[in-house]
């Protein structure tokens, strides 16, 4: 995928129905098959396995510490940089094997963009935040990088609230425009999956209610998997869900399956005890 | 006793130690200002000393002190950052490696100046032929320096939010263009506290410098001539010079103004860099 070209399509809320198809084509399949994520002696998952369909948002829920976010970290290998953490298990995502050694880091992390638990945006002002990663990628023409500064300020709904302050620190921004703004940084990569972790839970209710009808907006468009520890968030968002558990001191999958196969119909009981509010 | 009074007595024992603190520094601000302030003036900083410093002033001395607090920063502050910044940013922090250096670093920066000054003579003087100049001093001092430089760095490239760089990583951003253009401006402060505490160091420093820049009081024609620091100046004055104490006592409030004027051109010079960075509309 070029990034040296301007982008082609718009990832803007208003415009992106007449691009369904065109966006449709480019989200991917993520499979897990029978991962596993160790940091030295220390399991955190084992042999997870689930399938994201394309355009799909998965919810990865469960209690603490059932490996939820190491999981997410193997998919764009950020857990390579973690001293010690071992991956073993096949991650594809699209035709593209994450874990293959021939498998170019750059290319995954560009394909598959990230949000984190606590809104992390860089120091810089807030249009900087967003033509800094593409500059770094080799977009260099001026208008091209304002363009899709704006076009992907639109796309979190963020434009009309700092068009007038993009020279403004980024670090200015309330706690909901900062994940906005991280959400708009990853948007203007051009991903074609989207990893959130707990993307909400450092935010009020209200910033939440925001990020939530965000995110449902971006279903179609990109494969989402999001983590998150709220199941009522998920209920209200998710197309699939897998369930995570911690046995015996590891992490894994408890079950793995659409909305309705999980909250209503599940025959687990580990699964039913979790989504009734008994255990967890 | 209630809570107030406890309050109370918190501040007014808070306030007595501050004084405590400052007591020394104030005495002896006082005793060089009664002592050195009839001699200070444009003449003093102007022209030469005579009569082995008893009169005259420090011109000379001054330009030896500059030039060799230039070398040394001009050669311990890159050298310095470009180590901290291969230890954090390069090495994986609980690597041997890195533990070992770091330790050689703390060793180091615990070893006396004196120490420094005889191997610098040793090396920089002697094998390399510097002779007792400018350059063997400056260098010398640099090797003094440099674990303290590392160090501060280290620490405030540590400090810099690991969340930057998580998402650094998840965009695939270059380890360089992250580094020239988010960590070392948010660092930069810190790194500067630490030039700021090397180059307090490197003023008041004598022992490195009597072994390699030497103590001649004439003006030095270029960095491979010997010249003398205003430390080693006053050092002299009260140690060798009968009848010097006046002129030893306005050098040294020379040198303080020198490392306040030195101190705050550092920071603020530091923080315009990196506001400069982080604004930049590039």
């Amino acid at each position: 995928m070029s990034l040296t070209s301007p982008s082609t399509f718009s990832a803007s809320a208003e415009v992106l129905p007449a691009h369904d198809q065109v966006v449709q084509s480019r989200a991917p399949v993520v499979s897990i098959d029978q991962v596993s994520v160790f940091y030295g002696d220390q399991c955190a998952i084992q042999r997870a396995s689930l399938t994201v369909q394309p355009g799909q948002l998965m919810a990865l829920v469960g209690p603490s510490g059932c490996g939820k976010t190491s999981l997410l970290h193997s998919i764009n290998r950020l857990t390579d940089s973690v001293a010690g953490c071992r991956v073993t298990g096949e991650t594809r995502v699209g035709e593209l094997a994450v874990n293959a050694p021939a498998t170019s880091l750059r290319e995954l992390r560009t394909r598959i963009g990230m949000v984190f638990q606590q809104p992390n945006p860089f120091p810089l002002s807030v249009a900087d935040n967003i033509r800094f990663p593409l500059k770094e990628h080799g977009l260099r023409n001026k208008q091209a990088l304002n363009q899709r500064v704006e076009q992907n300020l639109r796309a979190v709904g963020l434009w009309d609230e700092v068009k007038d302050r993009l020279q403004q620190s980024a670090l200015s921004l309330s706690g909901g425009q900062q994940q906005r703004l991280c959400l708009a940084r990853a948007l203007a990569m051009e991903p074609e999956v989207l990893l959130l972790d707990e993307p909400c839970s450092a935010l009020d209710p209200v910033a939440t209610e925001t990020i939530e009808q965000l995110i449902r907006s971006l279903k179609g468009h990109y494969t989402v998997l999001m983590v998150t520890h709220n199941l009522a968030q998920a209920r209200r968002i998710a197309d699939a869900v897998t369930v995570c558990w911690v046995d015996e001191g590891c992490g894994c999958v408890v079950e793995t399956g659409s909305r309705e196969a999980i909250f209503v119909n599940s025959s687990n009981p580990v699964t039913r005890a979790y989504c009734s509010g008994e255990k967890g | 006793m209630n809570l107030t009074q406890r309050d109370w007595l918190f501040t007014v024992t808070g306030g007595l130690l501050v004084c405590l603190v400052l007591l020394p520094l104030v005495a002896m601000l006082f005793d060089l200002l009664r002592l050195g302030l009839p001699v200070l003036g444009w003449e003093f900083l102007l022209t030469a000393p005579s009569n082995a410093g008893r009169s005259g002033g420090i011109a000379p001395l001054l330009i030896s002190t500059g030039w060799i607090l230039l070398v040394c920063l001009s050669v311990a502050v890159p050298v310095g950052l470009g180590c901290a910044v291969f230890l954090n940013e390069w090495l994986l922090p609980e690597s041997r490696l890195s533990r070992g250096i770091g330790l050689s670093l703390d060793v180091l920066s615990g070893v006396p100046s004196i120490i420094f000054g005889l191997f610098g003579y040793q090396v920089f003087a002697i094998t390399l032929g510097l002779g007792f100049s400018i350059l063997s001093g400056g260098l010398a001092l640099a090797c003094m320096v440099l674990p303290f430089i590392v160090r501060t760095s280290q620490q405030s490239l540590a400090a810099v939010p690991a969340g930057y760089r998580q998402a650094a990583q998840a965009l695939s951003l270059s380890q360089t263009g992250m580094l020239w253009r988010v960590v070392l401006p948010t660092a930069s402060p810190g790194i500067a506290a630490g030039v700021v505490l090397a180059t307090g160091r490197a003023l008041g420093e004598t022992a490195v410098l009597i072994f390699t820049a030497g103590y001649v009081l004439r003006q030095p024609d270029s960095v491979l001539d010997s010249g003398r620091a205003l430390a080693v100046h006053i050092y002299d004055l009260a140690t060798n010079v009968t009848g010097g104490t006046s002129h030893g006592a306005a050098t040294a409030l020379v040198l303080l103004a020198l490392i306040l004027i030195a101190t705050t051109s550092v920071r603020s010079g530091a923080g315009l860099w990196s506001r400069y960075m982080l604004e930049e509309k590039r």
